[in-house]
Order: C-alpha cells, then sequence, then structure tokens
C-alpha cells in the first residue's frame, strides 16, 4: 500500500440547500503523508473531512479509500477515525474506556483490547492515566486521549478536525511537534484541517489551500510560500505586497516586465504563459525586498528611491513601511541580525533609503 | 431618628462580634429558617402519622391511644389492601414505561428541532396544563365513554362499540396523559445537555446506532430518565382521582382506599389510614433508592 493512494476525491460536490459547500474538489492524498487542508472559515475545508469520513454524504462525486468507492457507507463502516475539535470523549468512561471503545465495537478479543489500549496510551505518553475520567484532564492531555482512541484502531486514514484550536499557544506549538513526529512514528496517513497557515506550513507533507469550496492549490509548503499559483493564496499564506499593472514582455529565462498605471517599472519572474497587455498582479514578500542607504549600482532592477513611512521593531524583525512613487506604501521587513542599542542602526521615520529586490524575488500572479 | 441610630450603632456591633466570634452560633442561625419550616411541617406531621399508625381505631371514630401493631398486620392480610398496593405500583410502573417510552423520542424530536421551534413545540406541551386537571380527566370520560368521540368513530365504520369506560385501561390513559410532560421536561433538559458529537464520534469509532444510543446517549442521559421516572411513578402510585373518575369508583386503588379510610367510611379510621401511609412511604423510598443504585451505576 506505500506510495499508493489513501483518498481519492472525484469531483466532490457536497450542496447545502442552494449554497455549495464543496464545489467540485478532485485531489489524491498520499499514503503515509500528512497532508493540510488549509483555508478560512467556511472554505468547505471541514465538510470534505466530514465526507471523507463518513459523517456527510457528497452531493455528486466520488470519494475512494484506497481504490474502494465509499460515497455513502456510513461511518461506523469505515476504517477511518476522527479526532474532533472538540475532542468528544465519552465523559462518563475513563480514558482507558474511552480508548477501547472502537475495539470493542470490532469485537476484539479481551487481552488484545487490553494490550493495545496500554500501547496507544503509552505511544501519546499517557501510560499512567488509564482510571482517570476525562473531566479531570487538562485540554492537552484530553487532546492525547482523543488521538490515542483513534491511532488504536489503526485506521487506513487519520481525519484531524483542528484539534489543536483549543489550546493556548505554547501549548499548540508543542503539540504541533509532537503530531507530526508521531505521525512519521505510526506512518498513517493524516489528513489535517486547520485556518492557522504557520500550523499548516510547520506539519504538512502537503497542504491544500481551500476557499469558497475551491481547491486553489495543492503543494508542498515551500511551494504553497514561494510560488502560489493565485492572489488568494499568495495573501492568505503569510504576508505579501501586491502591486497591479500591465504585463510587458516575458524574456527567456521567465521575467516579465510590469508596468503600473503611475508610471513604475518592476521585473518579475512568471510561473506561467503571460500574454502581454495583460492585467497582472506582482506579489512581493516583505522578507524578499531590500532597503539600502545608499543607491544600489546601475543596472540594479526594481530600484526605487523611497521614503520611510513607520516603523516597528518587533524584535527579531523591524517591519518598515515606506512610500514609493506617488505615495504606494510598502512593507518590508529587515532582519536584526546585528545586535545593537545603536539608533543609527535603525531605520527612522522621515529617512530616505533605495528599496530594491531580484526580480526573482517578486512573483508575477494572473488570477 | 439621628439620636437613635446613634445609641444602637454598639449593640448591633457586639452582635456582629458575636457572631464573627461563633461560627456555628452563625451557621444556626442561618439554618434555623430552614430547619424551623421542616420541622413545623415536615418531621412533625410524619410523627404525628407514626404514632397514629401503632394507635387503636376507636368505635366512633375517635382515636384511642393503646399501642398495637394490629393496623399493620390488617394491610398485610386482608386482600383488598394487598391488592390494592400491587394494583398501584403496577400502575405506576406501567404508567412510568409508557410515559419513558413515549417521552424519550418526543424529547430527542424536540432536542433535534431549530431553536425557535423548540420552544414552541416545549409550549404546547405545557399548555394543557393551564386547564384544571379535573376538567382535563373529565375530557378523557367523554372522549372514551360509550358515546364519545372513539366510540363514534368506531360505530361510524360500521364496528361494534368498545366498553372503554369506565375501567382499568381508562384509568392508564388518564395517567399517561396527565404524567406525560413530567417526563418530557426533565429528559428534555438532559438531552439539551448532551453533546451530539459524542454520536458521531460513536459512529467514527465503529458503533452502529443501537449500539451509539445503548453505549454514550442513554449512559449520558439516565439522570434525566430517573427524575423523569420519579417524577411520574410517585404521584401516579399515589393518586386516586383519575381512578375515581376513569375507573368508574369500581376498583380500588391505594389513593382511593386512603381517602375512604381518612374521610368517607363510617366510622373513619384514622390509625389504619395511616399505617397504609407509612408502608406506602417505605416501599416508595425503597424503589426509589433501588432504581438510582441501578441508573447511576456507571457513574460510581
Amino acid at each position: 500500500m506505500k506510495n499508493g493512494i489513501a483518498v481519492d476525491l472525484r469531483n466532490v460536490v457536497k450542496r447545502f440547500a442552494e449554497v455549495y459547500a464543496v464545489d467540485h474538489v478532485s485531489m489524491q492524498i498520499r499514503d503515509g503523508e500528512f497532508f493540510s487542508m488549509l483555508g478560512p472559515s467556511g472554505c468547505g475545508k471541514t465538510t470534505t473531512l466530514r465526507m471523507i469520513a463518513g459523517f456527510e454524504f457528497p452531493t455528486a462525486g466520488e470519494i475512494a479509500l484506497h481504490g474502494k468507492l465509499v460515497g455513502t457507507t456510513p461511518p461506523f463502516r469505515r476504517n477511518v477515525n476522527t479526532v474532533f475539535q472538540s475532542y468528544a470523549l465519552f465523559p462518563h468512561m475513563t480514558v482507558a474506556e474511552n480508548v477501547a471503545f472502537g475495539l470493542q465495537m470490532k469485537k476484539t478479543p479481551q487481552a488484545e483490547i487490553a494490550r493495545r489500549v496500554e500501547e496507544a496510551l503509552d505511544l501519546v505518553r499517557l501510560g499512567g492515566f488509564s482510571g482517570r475520567r476525562p473531566r479531570q484532564l487538562s485540554g492537552g492531555q484530553q487532546q492525547r486521549v482523543a488521538l490515542a482512541r483513534a491511532l488504536v484502531n489503526h485506521p487506513e486514514v487519520l481525519l484531524l478536525d483542528e484539534p489543536l484550536g483549543a489550546l493556548d499557544l505554547k501549548l499548540r506549538k508543542e503539540m504541533q511537534l509532537e503530531l507530526k513526529s508521531l505521525q512519521e512514528r505510526v506512518g498513517i496517513t493524516f489528513i489535517y484541517v486547520t485556518h492557522d497557515q504557520e500550523e499548516a506550513l510547520t506539519m504538512s507533507d502537503r497542504i491544500a489551500v481551500m476557499n469558497a469550496g475551491k481547491v486553489l492549490q495543492v503543494g508542498t509548503p515551500t511551494e504553497i510560500y514561494e510560488r502560489p499559483v493565485c492572489r488568494f493564496v499568495a495573501d492568505f499564506i503569510g504576508e505579501t505586497n501586491f502591486i497591479e499593472g500591465l504585463a510587458g514582455g516575458v524574456e527567456p529565462d521567465g521575467v516579465a516586465t510590469i508596468t503600473t498605471d503611475d508610471g513604475l517599472t518592476f521585473r518579475a519572474q512568471t510561473t506561467r504563459p503571460v500574454t502581454p497587455g495583460a492585467k497582472v498582479t506582482l506579489s512581493i514578500r516583505p522578507e524578499k525586498a531590500f532597503l539600502a542607504v545608499q543607491s544600489p549600482p546601475p543596472g540594479t532592477p526594481n530600484c526605487f528611491p523611497v521614503t520611510v513611512a513607520r516603523v516597528a521593531y518587533i524584535g527579531s524583525d523591524t517591519r518598515i513601511d515606506v512610500r514609493l512613487g506617488q505615495g504606494r506604501l510598502f512593507d518590508l521587513w529587515e532582519q536584526n541580525s546585528r545586535s545593537t542599542l545603536d539608533r543609527d542602526a535603525y531605520w527612522q521615520p522621515g529617512e530616505t533609503g533605495f528599496l530594491w529586490w531580484p526580480a526573482e524575488n517578486a512573483l508575477v500572479l494572473t488570477e | 431618628m439621628a439620636l437613635e441610630t446613634l445609641t444602637s450603632e454598639p449593640r448591633e456591633s457586639r452582635v456582629a462580634a458575636l457572631l464573627r466570634r461563633s461560627e456555628r452560633f452563625r451557621l444556626g442561625l442561618l439554618l434555623f429558617p430552614g430547619l424551623f419550616w421542616l420541622l413545623l411541617f415536615f418531621a412533625l406531621p410524619l410523627v404525628v402519622v407514626v404514632l397514629y399508625s401503632f394507635a387503636t381505631p376507636g368505635p366512633t371514630g375517635r382515636v384511642e391511644w393503646h399501642f398495637t401493631l394490629a393496623n399493620y398486620g390488617t394491610l398485610f392480610t386482608e386482600s383488598l389492601y394487598v391488592n390494592a398496593y400491587l394494583r398501584s405500583i403496577w400502575a405506576g410502573v406501567l404508567t412510568t414505561l409508557i410515559c419513558l417510552l413515549a417521552g424519550y423520542p418526543l424529547a430527542l424530536y424536540i432536542v433535534r428541532r431549530p431553536p425557535r421551534w423548540r420552544t414552541v413545540l416545549l409550549f404546547l406541551i405545557l399548555i394543557p396544563f393551564w386547564t384544571n386537571f379535573l376538567v382535563r380527566t373529565y375530557a378523557w370520560m367523554i372522549i372514551l365513554s360509550n358515546n364519545g368521540i372513539i366510540n363514534s368513530i368506531i360505530q361510524a365504520l360500521g364496528l361494534p362499540r368498545v366498553a372503554l369506560y369506565p375501567s382499568e385501561g381508562a384509568v392508564l390513559i388518564g395517567l399517561i396523559y396527565g404524567n406525560l410532560p413530567f417526563m418530557v421536561l426533565p429528559i428534555f433538559a438532559s438531552l439539551d445537555r448532551f453533546d451530539f458529537t459524542l454520536l458521531e464520534a460513536a459512529a467514527d469509532l465503529g458503533a452502529d446506532q443501537t449500539r451509539a444510543f445503548l453505549r454514550v446517549m442513554l449512559p449520558l442521559t439516565m439522570p434525566g430518565i430517573a427524575a423523569g421516572s420519579v417524577l411520574v411513578f410517585i404521584p401516579t402510585v399515589g393518586q386516586f382521582v383519575v381512578s375515581d373518575l376513569l375507573g368508574g369508583a369500581k376498583v380500588d386503588y391505594l389513593g382511593n382506599l386512603l381517602q375512604r379510610l381518612f374521610t368517607r367510611s363510617n366510622p373513619p379510621n384514622w390509625p389504619l389510614g395511616s399505617a397504609m401511609a407509612i408502608v406506602f412511604m417505605a416501599v416508595l423510598t425503597v424503589a426509589i433508592l433501588l432504581y438510582f443504585r441501578i441508573t447511576t451505576e456507571q457513574d460510581r
């Protein structure tokens, strides 16, 4: 089964009344990968997850689990388990009883249940907690019980619906790393739903970015961040400056010239064919642009004299808003790689300088 | 006025100091109204009833204070009383059971409606309570009688009439009708607190609907079932009005005998009635303790 397709979504549609919650989604989730569905609330990621679990049935399209069509198979006949956002632990059962529930339903022999429950609790480092009730545990511990309760069944696919949403920031970061290493140890396919881009980038092998019921891009975290295919993805993942303009010619190395209506000319990387004269958007991330005191050598691309408008020192970086052209604001981040209290080492509002970036640091978006 | 306030002030603070010094005294003072109430209106009458139950009935209905166990003896030997106990308890069990079987799905249905509809439906359940209970029971007489609505329909269909009223069946219908809301409301409350995601979790872990219900929903709504059952069972076992009206005063339930012993028989027999009430209370207490023992098993 390794390197096969764990979940295959083919043109899946889910309509509630007249609203398309999931609008013709097709994607393939590989065996053993950590796959995230990322998007704002209402983008259809949770509905997609619920269809894979069997809590909802698609209005149209097909879902296959390891090649087997499961369109209208009820959840209790799918070898898929879910970690719920609210954990949904059974409050009247002990931790061990919660974890044993799935195995009992499958009529597993008593001795094997005991052994596997213990194994699962050890896996999530809750060895001594089997006799406790869920309400006697902290949020993080409940979270781990929910994980153990799902993993003990050795599911084909583990579905996680914003499982870290209820935890505080520090615990969330710890659990992110723990989840990732757990997934690598057990080798089970994880499908993870989140609206937190950092979470998705940290843990995932691949990410599907969704909006308004559609999948906009599927790719590795690097691909999603460095080569977004559209404006929505570039905007949703990380931060960026958008500059709208008209495309000029594209050179053989893929660098295009873009002219704005206030007369600025930029050079940027294209990843898709661009028709000369088309309206395009240029995306340049704040950490990929630079601010120089002195004018860079002539011939430096994308070089503009600017005035510093605002400066925010945030510790690791200084975030600087500069004004270029006719008052257009541009955001750039400078890493504070030198430790100093010297005021002159930092930009101050009102100072002038030169903004520049290499052409390959900016991206031409056609959508 | 001002002078009064001034002079009374030191005394007040002395009382306050006393209160602060003696935690026990303060507690006693706070408990006093409640305790007094309970003693006067609950414990005292109970003591009186217990004393009566060991007294001898006089020839004119006056109570004579000679200690005797004869009252209790009568209760356990004369079939009239034994049967009344059994019949009442049986009616109580049956009513509770049917109310539970009808009330649980009804409560579940209401809980799953959108909030606006829930309010409307709960309201509909409560509306009959605005009419006097007697009037509602008379209504059932009209529905069930020989020339009543049901028999009219049966006749219109060309079928022979059925003697529905008065009968023990009619009593049961009246009891179920009158008590159903007391079952629905507590179950509704416990279902309202129930997290329905737990059913999805159970299904996700391989439980079909039946097992998800038995293993997750039923145990978690048990407090509502227990409360509803007690609320239905106790008044049903002790009632006398419904059996009087819908049973045609032909069969004796506990309540009817009690009523007769205290007020209608000539001469009245208060000691026997008291003994009957005490046994009744003992039976109910044991039944309820047992019931709670069973229904809250999982929580211990």
